[in-house]
């Protein structure tokens, strides 16, 4: 069983010059993304991964007829050596998770395909906390889509909770810990935790954070290393990064994401991250 | 995970051999039946015996917790002996191939046959009466296993649902026609199965988990499987060994539902890597992994929501989960859930509120029959008190109760965890046999080799396809018909207050409750949950619905569909809502009714009528009726239409808040009965209820249930965990009487505290602490429950523990609710705590104005005097009163006709003897259970209390007792003086006075004579919505004669209806009861008549 944080591999993907233009958002207006920024900040971010952390990162080229290919997470939930290739909530993202399924099965990965027509999930929807998953229905994750999830990670509790308010569960809420939740500090955010407590018998710490996005973080747990998080830098989100601040005994690693934000993309969102030792 | 798989069939095999002999044993079978019918239904004779055997189970049981080997001897078998003779005589054709008799005097025995967990087959004799219990610990037995309490033996129905046998009931009338073939089966997976104590223990855990995993009842991953399978092969073959083995090796085993090559190869690579270890360490591997599934011990039960969506509900240690398709899409932990009953094939859960939600809600579920629904409804009671409770409730009195008496009568975790670390033996040497091997046809429960989670889901949908939603329909009669369990936690008040009406209810019409238990149906079982084997009787199906029946028409008849039934129910959390209280409570009303109906003739019945109609309670039936899975309207509103409707009954059409107030002044005083009923020696039944003091009112109810909720959710969580305290931290004393009664009695679950918070319209608050012990049933049983930790004592001493015990907690309770009364009486000593009352009375202070207390409680409420905001201005006008002596109590009050009179008696006694008992009473230990000797000086108080009240004397008694008095520090005063100001002030201005004092000569020389050396104080509070009683106890020290002085202020509030020499002669009357020792040297009676003409009532 896989613990929280463990991972070995990661898989990203570039940023294709459509996804200034083509991307979806939630909101229609915003300012317009910085494709180069955007590329820079999403370089140093897999520069972390990689080098920083030593993972072995595979990075996919983007598509360009597939704006937000950079947002790989929500292609595939993958946990103990299996994959479960998603089906994207929004209809213009089914495409993206042939690449994926492709290199996961490369690396070795089980995987397993989402048949039910009626069935979509974004993996940004699916929070594991390494003890069980909780799994945000939202515009992009439906009932089935949830409960196919349940039926391919047998091992563990599959919990629904609903997201409104947010694209994704994980906009607002990931792990920061073994036990610990990122939650952002919004009315909603506080809402789905304590509906994820109350769905789970396992208990957890929270760390709330002032800023709502800033929530979404990225944790692992390296060996040679011990905690990790990755997390929006201070200029971003200043009271959220004195938060981070508090936590002992972690390596923090500020990444910016202020381009890939604008089209609601979180640090977690440009990953895969899996541990291939199972 | 477990499941039943719907049409999960045993294997053909078994199923021809059923087949088989239920053709040959058909004439017997219907012999039999008849037989059966006869002797359960009508007289209602057997239902007594029922009740009494499970006495005796119970009682083996504790026995056994003591380390006694507890077999279960049945001797009621004796009973029925003959009938069993009559019988095996008609069908001795039959059945003789089947049992053998030794002899012809001998009890006929049956074979039973017992498929173990490693798919052996055990065969063994019991007799033909013979309880599960027996069985079971036969087969225990040839295990070779002490940590039983975790398994169970299973059968299956006519259905071909699997059931678990109740060890408490006689296998034959629960299997009923149904072979003599069972399954040893876990029935409640241990969460950490590290702390069982015993390898033997975790061996045949890990046999079941085996099959649990193969049979796809418990589903992991692939490499989960090749995990624990490695184990499995690990322990059964030891190192890996490869000159012995190839790779074929493992061929014959089996490690999940869908075995492939892979998974093969995958075991034996692992399998390689355990060289080593050694079995016992490879199961606890093995274990350690297969306990974080997500789906293991959970027992899985198919059901629909209110949309008629297909789901499961899954029981386990936690609480309960819902799951749609493999999706967790609700849980509801133990602590969550306030009541769990089922109705026809209904199932409902009355869920606490969260944090921020204000309102209960119940989520109704639809199972595929009735028999799945209680089924499942027995699960889950088994579930709660096994892993959440620290014992098991006591099972319910059969007589006069309502709801199901079914209760888990076993062990709980907690239990069983204590007596597995007094296990005291080697480990025992134990063969590891087979695991599951491709030979074995068939799983333990039957399920073919290749069934899944996806077939079962299929079939439970066909299960369910018979059950409909009708939902709404039923509404009305869900209210009522319900065999609810309610979380003792729950609105104690309001419960109460049900209870009062329910009980009051009865009392009316007398026939339908005795009618109850006779009545008999069928039972048929259906399904079992998945991984548990449990066992349906029956017999109690049939009460359960033959209860609720009646429960129904009951209800009915009385009051139409608004009657909330839940108290006929189990309790979750604690005992509160126990039968035996129920039981007492159709006694207290009978009682209540008759002191009312005496006391206060003139405006008795339309009071009374008034106050039973106007309970609040009644509003909560419609949460019943909810729809499946959505939230229920929010109580508090219907509550609050329903007592709209109800107060329009009422002649002067009171606020809302007003009728509740009644009623709880009728609830106080119902409680204070009931304590006298209790105390009354003749009663054998030594069963305690102690003080439940009804307190003050509510300005609005939403208000009321606020506080009511956060209060009942303290409760719950009473294991300690989180506590939250409210406006006032009245939570404190609750808790400290909880702990008390788990000293008391580890394994008796019968002592419950329950605390009620009111608000009050006028009133800023009064808060009152309810402390509610009650000890279950006879002397003798209360005995061997505490024989496991304590010292045994005489029944007399035990019931004397008991009542000191009472004592003990009463007069922590009372001090505790006044310290946390808002509106603080001008002689109260609020600064006295719980713990200094508790400190006192192991100094062998007197308790007794607590007797006294709830006496004249108890007769301010027979005067049926309207509450008012008043009582508590008028006592502390009174406050200041001089002592004097009584005369007669006749003539202590001049029949006025004032509006609101306040009647204050102070009596003083003086104890000179006792002081022996007394002295006894500082036993070192503060536990109620260990002193025998602190009892002797209550020996006394009870019978005096119990005497009616009618009855007794108005002359005062002058009986001299000495009490040493020890000094014990007390402050306080300060407090109160300040309130008291405050208080006096209000009321003088629109009220006129008059205070009369009696008083005897004799005893004021003493009282005045010497001021002696004040040693305690000690001041206790009780506020009714009508009367305000005021209970101050100081002791003294003269020259060496330690006095105690108790003073009672009354204060009734009421209008002119009241005769209030009547109210005053019967407090006297009663308090001279209660204190026999004690000699009444003063009544002041202080009238006030209020100017204006406003009503007592607000």
């Amino acid at each position: 069983m896989a613990g929280a944080g463990v991972y070995s591999h990661a898989l990203v993907r570039g940023i294709p010059e459509s996804l200034a233009g083509g991307a979806l958002r939630r909101s229609g207006e915003g300012s317009g993304v910085d494709t180069a920024r955007a590329r820079e900040e999403h370089r140093l971010y897999v520069k972390a991964l990689r080098v920083q952390l030593g993972l072995v990162v595979t990075e996919l080229p983007a598509d360009e007829a597939l704006p937000d290919c950079v947002f790989v997470e929500d292609a595939a939930v993958v946990c103990g050596g299996t994959a479960l290739i998603a089906r994207p909530g929004a209809p213009s993202r089914r495409g993206e998770v042939t690449a994926i399924k492709k290199v996961l099965s490369d690396l070795g990965l089980k995987i397993v395909e989402m048949t039910d027509e009626t069935a979509t999930l974004d993996g940004g929807d699916i929070l594991f906390t390494g003890k069980e998953f909780f799994v945000g229905l939202s515009e992009r994750t439906n009932q089935r889509g949830a409960e196919i999830l349940a039926n391919v990670f047998k091992d563990y509790a599959v919990s629904k909770v609903s997201v409104s308010g947010a694209l994704h569960l994980k906009s607002f809420c990931t792990m920061a810990g073994p036990e610990l939740i990122a939650i952002g500090s919004s009315d909603q955010a506080q809402k789905t935790l304590m509906n994820m407590q109350e769905m789970s018998e396992h208990r957890y710490e929270k760390l709330t954070l002032p800023d709502d996005m800033a929530a979404n973080c990225v944790y692992l747990n390296i060996p040679t290393k011990g905690h990790v998080l990755l997390h929006r830098t201070a200029e971003e989100f200043p009271d959220s990064a004195k938060e981070f601040g508090k936590l002992k005994d972690y390596l923090l690693i500020p990444v910016c994401n202020t381009e890939l934000a604008k089209v609601d993309g979180g640090l977690t969102c440009c990953s895969i991250l899996f541990n291939k030792a199972v | 995970m477990t499941t039943e798989p719907g049409s999960d069939s045993e294997s053909k095999q078994d199923q021809e051999q059923k087949e088989a002999a239920e053709k040959k044993e058909a004439a017997t079978e219907q012999e039999e039946s008849a037989e059966h019918q006869q002797a359960d239904g009508v007289d209602g004779i057997p239902a007594a015996i029922g009740t009494s055997e499970r006495k005796k189970l119970i009682g083996e049981c504790e026995k056994e917790a003591d380390g006694a080997s507890g077999k279960l001897t049945v001797s009621q078998q004796e009973d029925h002996q003959a009938e069993d003779d009559k019988l095996s005589q008609k069908s001795s054709s039959s059945k003789l191939s089947k049992s053998p008799l030794k002899g012809a005097k001998r009890p006929k025995n049956m074979l039973c046959k017992v498929t173990l967990l490693d798919g052996s087959e055990h065969t063994c004799e019991v007799e033909k009466r013979a309880k599960g219990q027996v069985l079971f610990d036969k087969v225990c037995g040839q295990l070779n296993l002490l940590e039983k309490d975790y398994f169970g033996l299973s059968f299956r129905d006519s259905e071909n649902q699997k059931n678990w046998l109740d060890p408490a009931k006689e296998i034959k009338k629960q299997i009923r026609s149904g072979l003599w073939q069972f399954a040893f089966n876990v029935k409640f997976y241990p969460p950490d199965p590290a702390q069982l104590s015993e390898d033997i223990t975790r061996y045949y855990l890990c046999l079941q988990l085996r099959d649990d995993i193969i049979s796809g009842r418990l589903p992991c991953s692939f490499a989960t499987h090749v995990l624990l399978g490695s184990y499995t092969v690990q322990a059964e073959l030891g190192d890996y060994d490869p000159d012995e083995y190839g790779t074929e090796y493992i061929s014959e085993f089996r490690f999940a539902p869908n075995e492939t090559k892979e998974l093969e190869e995958k075991v034996i690579e692992l399998h390689k890597s355990h060289r080593g270890m050694s079995p016992a360490e490879a199961e606890m591997h093995f274990l350690e992994n297969v306990k974080k599934l997500s789906m293991y011990g959970v027992d899985l039960h198919h059901a629909k929501d209110s949309e008629g969506v297909d789901i499961m509900l899954g029981v386990c240690a936690s609480g309960l989960l819902i799951y749609r398709d493999r999706l967790r899409i609700n849980r509801f932990a133990w602590p969550k859930v306030l009541k769990i009953s089922y109705k026809r094939n209904n199932f409902y859960i009355k869920i606490r509120p969260s944090e921020h939600e204000q309102f209960e809600s119940t989520i109704g579920f639809k199972l595929p029959n009735h028999k799945a629904a209680k089924r499942l409804w027995k699960v889950c009671i088994e579930h709660h008190t096994f892993f959440r409770l620290v014992s098991p409730e006591p099972p319910p009195k059969k007589f006069l109760t309502l709801g199901s008496k079914f209760r888990y009568s076993g062990r709980t975790q907690a239990q069983t965890r204590r007596a597995s670390s007094l296990i005291d033996r080697p480990a025992p040497y134990f063969e590891r046999s087979s695991s599951k091997r491709y030979t074995m046809s068939r799983s333990l429960d039957g399920a073919s080799v290749t069934e899944n989670h996806e077939m079962l889901i299929k079939d439970s949908i066909s299960a369910s396809e018979v059950a409909t939603g009708h939902y709404g329909a039923a509404k009305s009669l869900v209210s009522t018909n319900l065999i609810t369990t309610v979380t003792p936690e729950k609105k104690a008040e309001e419960e109460k207050a049900e209870e009062e009406d329910k009980k009051a209810k009865t009392v009316i019409t007398p026939l339908l409750t005795p009618a109850k238990h006779e009545i008999k149906t069928d039972s048929e079982q259906t399904d079992t949950t998945g991984p548990a084997d449990g066992e349906t009787t029956a017999e109690s199906d049939q009460e359960d619905e033959m209860e609720s029946k009646i429960q129904n028409s009951l209800v009915e008849r009385i009051k139409g569909e608004n009657v909330y039934v839940k108290h006929s129910n189990l309790m979750l959390e604690e005992y509160d809502r126990t039968q035996e209280e129920v039981v007492k409570h159709h006694a207290n009303i009978n009682e209540m009714k008759r002191t009312f109906l005496e006391s206060t003739s003139e405006t008795g019945p339309d009071e009374w009528e008034k106050r039973l109609s106007a309970s609040p309670v009644r509003s909560f039936s419609k949460t019943d009726d909810l729809p499946m899975i959505e939230p229920l309207v929010p109580e508090e509103t219907k509550a609050d239409v329903g007592e709209i409707q109800q107060s329009k009954s009422d002649k002067q059409t009171v606020a809302t808040s007003d009728t509740v107030m009644k009623d709880d002044g009728k609830l106080a005083k119902a409680e204070e009965e009931r304590k006298e009923v209790d105390k009354e020696p003749t009663t054998s039944h030594s069963t305690l209820v102690t003080n439940e003091i009804v307190i003050s009112k509510t300005a609005s109810s939403l208000q009321e249930k606020t506080v009511l909720s956060t209060l009942e959710e303290t409760i719950i969580s009473k294991k300690g965990a989180t506590k939250r305290d409210d406006d006032e931290g009245s939570l404190k004393p609750k808790e400290i009487p909880r702990q008390k009664g788990i000293e008391i009695s580890d394994m008796e679950p019968a002592i419950e505290t329950s605390m009620t918070k009111w608000k009050t319209g006028e009133e800023p608050m009064f808060t009152i602490a309810t402390a509610h012990y009650f000890t279950e049933t006879s002397g003798s049983r209360f005995l061997t429950k505490q024989s496991g930790s304590e010292v045994t004592s005489k029944n007399v001493d035990v019931s004397n523990l008991i009542d000191s015990a009472r004592k003990q907690m009463d007069g922590k309770e009372w001090a505790a609710a006044s310290s946390y009364s808002w509106v603080q009486k001008p002689d109260m000593n609020l600064d006295e705590s719980p713990k200094m009352v508790q400190h006192e009375v192991h100094k062998q202070e007197k308790t007794m104005e607590i007797i006294q207390e709830t006496m004249v409680m108890e007769t301010q409420h027979g005067m049926n005097v309207h509450a008012s905001e008043d009582a508590s201005a008028l006592c502390a006008k009174l406050a200041g009163v001089g002592r004097e002596t009584l005369a007669e109590a006749s003539k202590a009050h001049s029949s006025g006709d004032a509006r609101g009179l306040s009647c204050m008696a102070t009596v003083e006694t003086k104890e000179d003897k006792k002081e022996e008992a007394s002295a006894k009473v500082d036993q070192p230990g503060d536990e109620i259970v260990e002193g025998p000797p602190s009892a002797q000086g209550w020996v006394d108080q009870p019978e005096m209390a119990g005497k009616p009240a009618e009855k007794s004397e108005t002359q005062p008694q002058f009986e001299p007792p000495v009490v040493k008095t020890e000094s014990v520090s007390f402050d306080s005063m300060s407090k109160e003086d300040g309130k008291e100001v405050c208080t006096k002030d209000v009321p003088v201005v629109h009220t006129e006075t008059k205070t009369i004092t009696y008083e005897s000569a004799k005893l004021d020389a003493n009282a005045e004579s010497d001021p002696g050396v004040l040693m305690s104080a000690q001041t206790i509070t009780s506020e009714t919505s009508s009367t305000t009683t005021t209970t101050h106890i100081t002791k003294t020290v003269k020259g060496g004669v330690s006095e105690t002085r108790i003073e009672k202020r009354i204060v009734i509030t009421g209008d002119a209806d009241i005769d209030h020499d009547q109210a005053l002669a019967q407090a006297i009357k009663e308090a001279k009861e209660q204190h026999p020792d004690m000699s009444v040297t003063k009544v002041v009676v202080h009238k006030e008549t209020e100017i204006t003409p406003e009503d007592g009532d607000d």
